[in-house]
């Protein structure tokens, strides 16, 4: 079963945050990180650039246009994703548990779709 | 059919799949059984037919190839005998955290206990499209994020304890005294309750609350027999014949609260089970301790200050300090419990005492009005007059 974790979190408190406590954050999480690689739990992720990088594309009436900035203007922005496989739901929560980010975000686990053994019923 | 829906859910780890066959099965045997007489293991024999009719709705969904090899290895003696612990499982799964609460408690009843919607709707005081969205919303979710079907791990197992307890005191009200349906006490739904918080309290020793919930529900089964007259009506605690009272289960009762006492931890299980030993233990109803029985409710509300809790207190605290100092704080509770029938019931009681009969009358009919259970119906219309 696949599982995408979004860190979510306040961008502004993550930016305030004094450089020698972030690099001590930074190396938890990337111990943690490479441990979950080498266990085959994390099969992707990474750290997303600030929303002020984000650029949205969207479909008004006919036309597309381009916007600069995020899909939705909001206090909570992603910071970063992972791309897990473990058996079930309860496995995604500890090892969101696990994780170096709880004291500074959230994780919001969402499961990929068609990735289930018990995903289709029978019609 | 709860039991095979929960014994197949467990092999399949998809509600709906289980209860579809299972609705199959079910369909076969009451076509057979009275033509061929009811086979000599009628569980066996429906699982073995949910079994095979799982097979060929599975066999017609060509995706469907891992869950055929799940059922073609259902084993049907390891499935009745593993029996109850698959169910607690199933109860762990139903109130796994990641579900909404309300929906918890909505699959638990539906998918354990086998209640119908409309029960479950009755017990909640909510309409039954709501009940019916919250389940297939959560079975749904089970689903789709993979919640699997067992019992938490030890460490995880305390957290989710709370939920369960409350789970289980609602399956236990509900059989306790029934809300709707012809017979007013479903006695077998009640004694489920009880021996599923026995086994809780015996996977998990050293939890107080599951010992007090448990002391709880022992209570009020030991008293279950005199509750009704033999025409089904309602008999009041007042009026009970307390020789019937079971006093083995009692003192069973009393000890098993004694247990959670040793361990220092009170909750609002272990005092509503002090409070029900109380009525329990007292020889008649004029011997009742009310000072003891408001003083626990004090300590109650203070775990618990929901308008419920504040409702019954009520009542003690009108066999204390008379009836005109409790219908004031029955009135205080009246916004919040408008759509509650034993609001009413209480608050006509107290006006009776006071000698308002109109208003009581009146209280009694609003009551009625909110009142599906038959016994309770007719006891309210006896007072109606």
């Amino acid at each position: 079963m696949r599982y995408l974790f979004f860190i979510t979190g306040d961008e502004d408190r993550w930016a305030a945050m004094p450089w020698a406590e972030a690099e001590r954050g930074l190396g938890r999480v990337r111990a943690w990180e490479a441990e979950q690689r080498r266990a085959g739990t994390i099969v992707d992720g990474s750290e997303l650039a600030p929303t002020a990088s984000a650029t949205t594309v969207r479909q008004v009436g006919e036309r597309v246009v381009v916007m600069d900035g995020p899909f939705a203007e909001t206090k909570e922005a992603i910071g970063g994703y992972y791309l897990v496989d473990v058996p079930d739901l309860d496995a995604a929560i500890s090892l969101a548990r696990s994780s170096p980010f709880l004291d500074l975000a959230d994780i919001e686990i969402r499961p990929l779709v068609g990735t289930s053994r018990l995903e289709a019923r029978a019609g | 059919m709860a039991r095979l829906v929960t014994a197949l859910a467990r092999r399949l780890g998809d509600f709906d799949l289980a209860e579809d066959i299972a609705q199959d099965a079910l369909t076969v045997a009451l076509e057979r059984w009275p033509v061929e007489g009811i086979p000599r293991e009628p569980f066996a024999w429906l699982l073995v037919t949910a079994r095979r009719k799982g097979i060929d709705r599975l066999r017609r969904a060509e995706r469907e190839r891992s869950k055929l090899a799940l059922l073609e290895r259902t084993d049907v003696q390891d499935t009745t005998t593993h029996f109850p612990d698959e169910r607690l499982a199933l109860i762990f799964t139903c109130c796994h955290p990641a579900l909404p609460r309300e929906a918890r408690i909505a699959l638990t009843l539906r998918s354990v206990a086998g209640l119908t919607t409309a029960e479950i709707a009755r017990a909640f005081v909510a309409p039954e499209a709501t009940i019916a969205q919250r389940i297939v919303r959560a079975k749904r979710k089970i689903v789709d994020a993979a919640i699997p079907l067992r019992v938490p791990e030890p460490a995880e197992l305390p957290e989710r304890l709370a939920e369960v307890l409350a789970v289980l005191y609602l399956v236990f009200n509900e059989g306790y005294l029934a809300s709707g349906g012809d017979r007013a006490e479903r006695r077998d739904l009640a004694e489920e309750a009880e021996w599923l918080c026995g086994l809780v309290t015996r996977l998990l020793p050293d939890e107080p609350e599951a010992l007090g919930l448990h002391a709880l529900m022992r209570t009020q089964l030991a008293r279950a027999q005199a509750r009704f007259d033999e025409r089904g009506g309602i008999v009041l605690l007042e009026h009970q014949d307390r020789a019937r009272w079971d006093g083995t289960r009692v003192a069973d009762a009393r000890k098993v609260l004694e247990r959670a006492a040793r361990m220092g931890r009170p909750g609002r299980y272990q005092l509503q089970a002090a409070i029900a030993l109380v009525h329990a233990e007292a020889r008649s109803w004029e011997e009742t301790d009310w000072p003891e029985i408001l003083g626990l409710y004090d300590l109650l509300a203070l775990l618990d200050p929901s308008p419920v809790v504040r409702l019954n207190r009520a009542i003690a605290l009108a066999h204390v300090a008379g009836p005109a100092t409790a219908l004031a704080e029955v009135e205080r509770l009246s916004p919040d419990l408008d759509r509650y029938p034993y609001l009413h019931a209480t608050r006509a009681a107290f006006l009776r005492e006071l000698g308002r009969a109109d208003e009581a009358r009146d209280a009694d009919r609003r009551a009625l009005d909110l009142t599906e259970n038959p016994a309770e119906r007719a006891l309210l219309r006896s007072r109606i007059g």
